[in-house]
């Protein structure tokens, strides 16, 4: 088969031939490993490999997309895409104007996990396996690793050719514990730009979450209610990018003149401490890019500065609508979809409170640490957390069992009353939206308090 | 497929290969307009090996390497799991209609058209919504060829209609929406529409609540949002083997109010969900999962069973070609019959919730649910009197469906695999801000 950078070079010029206002195109190869066990027996181990493609086009503001596996007759792909574009379009196009790009980004060295033999993969896990396994009362287990390189290319019509290769590990671990019909679970999730040492000297942490499932069996429900609830760096940075990550996002806001108002720049979020920053640019995170899957080149962003929304997040469509600079943030998980506006890394930045100074004057209220999951429907976010203490009189007392927390975003952000100093990255999350799920992005903060927070119970 | 699987049996002792090929065409509305329509081509073919009584999989979009498919599935079976499962030989299957013509004869200007004419609609009765929608077709082929000389190929056609209106005033948003989808073309969008309407009209107005235990109605998209991510986890044979499943212990027992039956059934004509054979090849049946409360079996693949000993229940999922998983194919609650109007006349002060979210994002496992009531409604005396928000609900699956107040006599399709009705419980935990 024909290398994919041959078939972009031979596509590059026919693309500037036919009827469209831009046409693009993505060819990617990649490959994935995934190990996966359940119990104390291995489930199963998979390889997987990939080649396809897509075009997209936009004819009068409308856009038509072909994704496929064949790189046979592109020519009539090309066409389908401009001809979709065309029966859509009936305005006019706006996209951000970016220069065209030709450059080749490899692959970061000691960063390919295909390089790692798959006898030192399974020893790695076989080892969790089994400090989980020496835990009494473990029921069972879960352990999902996966690795895979994406190398992609995009051209498009003004001129465009861009090669990327990255690489990405993830590994999530989960332990069960049962006692008289009480089934309760712990766990942690990981994850790498393609760096294998991230998933190796977990040892500790495994042998933690093992005893944490156990010690939840015996651990009160929390009562419902309006709690001070103190967040660590993990569950914060899941708050942020729920609660107003996806808020950022211009797809929900450029064309709804009522949420261009609600999301006016400017805005109040929060107290003069709160910076939120979305940046692709720090080195070595898994949301972290040179070029995003439109060309564009990565930026930082402040997307609250001093409390006041001062930024969002644009693919060249939402930025050139809404007349603002791109961001580079149009992102896509594989070439069968069309990128759309995504979060990559996502942030709190840090200020000066201790822990100490967190949780000092706290009477009554919940410390929520390590996360589950998060969701999102704008205006009305949940998350929850993977451990739960209570602070009683300004002391961290006993573990319950590990809530939900939900919000309004216009208050809750409000209520971030203290943010501490020690923001930390969290590698092990991945995002969903519009059916592209899981992208690699990360999340972080310091430990954040944050006053009249709802929290559910029993 | 045939050149995989001569291949794969000259270096290993047994040999499946599973094929899907896709065409989707999503035509897509986004603030009202269309957006954006798309074709998709997909491939994917898998291929598992037992060799040295070990399991290897590997997965390609390409039919045409099959020497490095083999490969890489024989590379991985020296650290693969052991094989306890004979694949099947060939049978014959039950006929399960899911295939229609018409729906690839749909086209592209229907499709918009019926978007347009679903989100006018709503548009009339709410000007200031902001809908986003998709209108679906697809085809799926599905080959099945395995070393015991089993086979499997089967047609499906999915039409798919979705819509999501938001409406917004001031800080304070509105979530309505509802999904369609069949084997044939869904060309009405009336059933939407209506259902669509009657949130929005529900939610006009808006009530207060207090936190403290109150009888709820679950719908059955609300009794989607909070109870099947648990119910599926406890009837997968996989979790059963492993001593996880909070049911697995209690087979012939009852574990359910006696009003609750559950079945799994793949072979329902034109539902997107069926199928007439499972993703191994093994052939469709109708399993019974709860009967009048009792816990009659659960879902089993080739490997699950064999390590649980007992027989596959033709439950193999490999979604895009991923390893087989225990899955349900259309998970299905026998109606009661109570209808959804006496319910609500029944409860003096309560919620009905039509969707919970980030219900099922907690231990799924325990059975334990607590989420934001995205979309829900105040009873009083008897009535809606309007919308909720800032609340939430928990509670656990398993001690909620031990004492069901009501079952609802009609049942409704929510997403692709679940026909449930209305469920009503006399004590549900609500918490709210204030």
């Amino acid at each position: 088969m024909r290398d994919i950078a041959e078939i972009g070079r031979s596509l590059a010029e026919a693309l500037k031939r036919y009827p469209a206002d831009h046409i693009e195109a993505h060819l990617e190869e990649s490959q994935a490993t995934r190990i996966s066990y359940r119990g104390r027996e291995l489930e199963s181990v998979d390889q997987t490999v990939a080649v396809g493609g897509n075009i997209r086009a936009m004819v009068k503001g409308g856009w038509g997309f072909a994704s496929f596996n064949a790189f046979d007759d592109l020519p009539a792909r090309v066409e389908a895409a401009v001809k979709q574009a065309a029966l859509v379009g009936r305005e006019k196009t706006q996209l951000a104007q970016i220069e065209p790009v030709v450059e080749v980004i490899p692959l970061e060295a000691g960063r390919n996990p295909a390089e790692v033999p798959l006898a030192d993969k399974k020893q790695q896990l076989d080892e969790y396996l089994d400090i989980i396994w020496r835990t009494p009362q473990i029921r069972t287990s879960t352990i999902g690793y996966g690795d895979g390189y994406r190398r992609y290319i995009y051209l498009n019509s003004a001129g465009s050719f861009i090669e990327q290769t990255r690489a990405d590990i993830t590994l999530r671990l989960t332990a069960v514990a049962t006692a008289d019909g009480e089934v309760q679970q712990a766990g942690f999730s990981v994850g790498s730009r393609g760096d294998f040492s991230a998933v190796r000297g977990l040892q500790q942490q495994v042998m933690e979450t093992a005893g944490r499932a156990v010690a939840l069996l015996s651990a009160p429900h929390v009562k419902g209610g309006e709690y001070t609830v103190v967040l660590d760096p993990i569950l914060a940075g899941v708050f942020v990018h729920e609660a107003f990550g996806h808020l950022s996002e211009s797809d929900f806001v450029y064309e709804n003149e009522q949420m261009r108002q609600l999301m006016t720049l400017g805005k109040e979020f929060g107290s003069p401490e709160l910076n939120v920053v979305d940046s692709a640019l720090v080195p070595g995170l898994r949301g972290s890019f040179k070029y995003d899957d439109e060309g564009v080149p990565a930026s930082k962003t402040y997307l609250i500065r001093e409390g006041k929304l001062v930024g969002r997040l644009h693919s060249r469509e939402t930025a050139g609508k809404m007349n603002e600079l791109p961001t580079g943030n149009a992102r896509a998980i594989n070439f069968q979809h069309p990128p759309i506006v995504r979060m990559t890394n996502t942030y709190i930045e840090p200020r000066g409170a201790t822990f100490e100074d967190i949780i000092g004057d706290i009477k009554e209220g919940v410390y929520a640490r390590n996360w589950y999951g998060g969701t999102t429907s704008m205006e009305m976010f949940t998350f929850s957390a993977g451990e739960t203490y209570m602070i009683r009189n300004g002391k961290l007392a006993e573990m319950v069992r590990p809530v939900v927390l939900t919000g309004n975003v216009f208050t809750t952000l409000k209520n971030i009353d203290a943010i501490g100093s020690d923001l930390d990255m969290n590698q092990g999350g991945g995002c969903g939206k519009a059916g592209q799920s899981p992208l690699p992005v990360s999340n972080g903060s310091p430990h954040i308090r944050v006053s009249r927070c709802l929290v559910g119970g029993r | 497929m045939e050149e995989i699987l001569a291949k794969a049996r000259r270096v290993a002792e047994e040999a499946d290969v599973f094929l899907v090929s896709a065409e989707e065409t999503p035509v897509q509305f986004e603030a009202n307009r269309i957006k954006n329509i798309q074709s998709k081509q997909s491939t994917m073919v898998a291929l598992r090996v037992v060799r040295g009584g070990k399991v290897g999989y590997a997965s390609s979009t390409s039919l045409g390497d099959s020497l490095r498919i083999v490969d890489m599935a024989v590379q991985v079976a020296q650290f693969g799991a052991e094989a306890r499962f004979e694949l099947p030989t060939m049978q014959t299957y039950p006929r399960v209609d899911i295939y229609d013509a018409e729906v690839e004869n749909t086209s592209l200007n229907t499709m918009v058209g019926l978007g347009e004419e679903l989100i006018g609609k709503l548009l009339k009765h709410t000007p200031g919504l902001i809908c986003d929608g998709r209108v679906t077709r697809g085809s799926y082929l599905v080959r099945i060829l395995n070393s015991r000389g089993g086979e499997a190929n089967y047609r499906e056609t999915v039409f798919s209609l979705g819509i999501g209106g938001t409406l917004i005033r001031d800080t304070d948003m509105l979530f309505v929406g509802d999904n369609e989808s069949s084997c044939h073309p869904v060309l009405s969008s009336d059933k939407i529409a209506s259902k669509v309407l009657e949130q929005l009209e529900l939610a006009k107005n808006k009530a207060q609540v207090q936190t403290k235990m109150m009888p709820v109605v679950f719908t059955p998209d609300g009794v989607a949002s909070a109870f099947t991510a648990s119910l599926m986890t406890a009837f997968n044979g996989k979790m059963v083997i492993e001593g996880a499943s909070p049911i697995g212990d209690k087979l012939g027992q009852k574990a359910f109010d006696e009003k609750l039956s559950l079945h799994d059934d793949p072979t329902i004509a034109y539902r997107p969900s069926s199928r007439p054979c499972d993703d191994e090849g093994v052939a469709s049946q109708v399993t019974p999962l709860i009967e009048g409360g009792v816990v009659k079996s659960f879902l089993y693949d080739l490997q699950t069973a064999a390590l649980g000993r007992t027989r596959s229940t033709g439950s193999a999922s490999r979604s895009r070609g991923g390893v087989p998983v225990p899955s349900p194919s259309a998970f299905v609650i026998t109606p009661g019959d109570v209808t959804f109007e006496q319910m609500v006349s029944d409860i003096r002060e309560g919620l009905v919730i039509e969707e919970l979210m980030g219900a099922e994002q907690g231990n799924t496992l325990g059975g334990d649910f607590g989420g934001n009531v995205l979309l829900g409604y105040k009873i009083e005396n008897g009535k809606i009197i309007g919308r909720v928000k800032d609340t939430m609900v928990a509670g656990n699956v398993y001690q909620l469906l031990r004492d069901i107040a009501a079952i609802g006599s009609e049942t409704k399709w929510v997403g692709r695999g679940l026909n449930v009705p209305a469920l009503y419980f006399s004590r549900v935990s609500v918490t709210a801000k204030g």
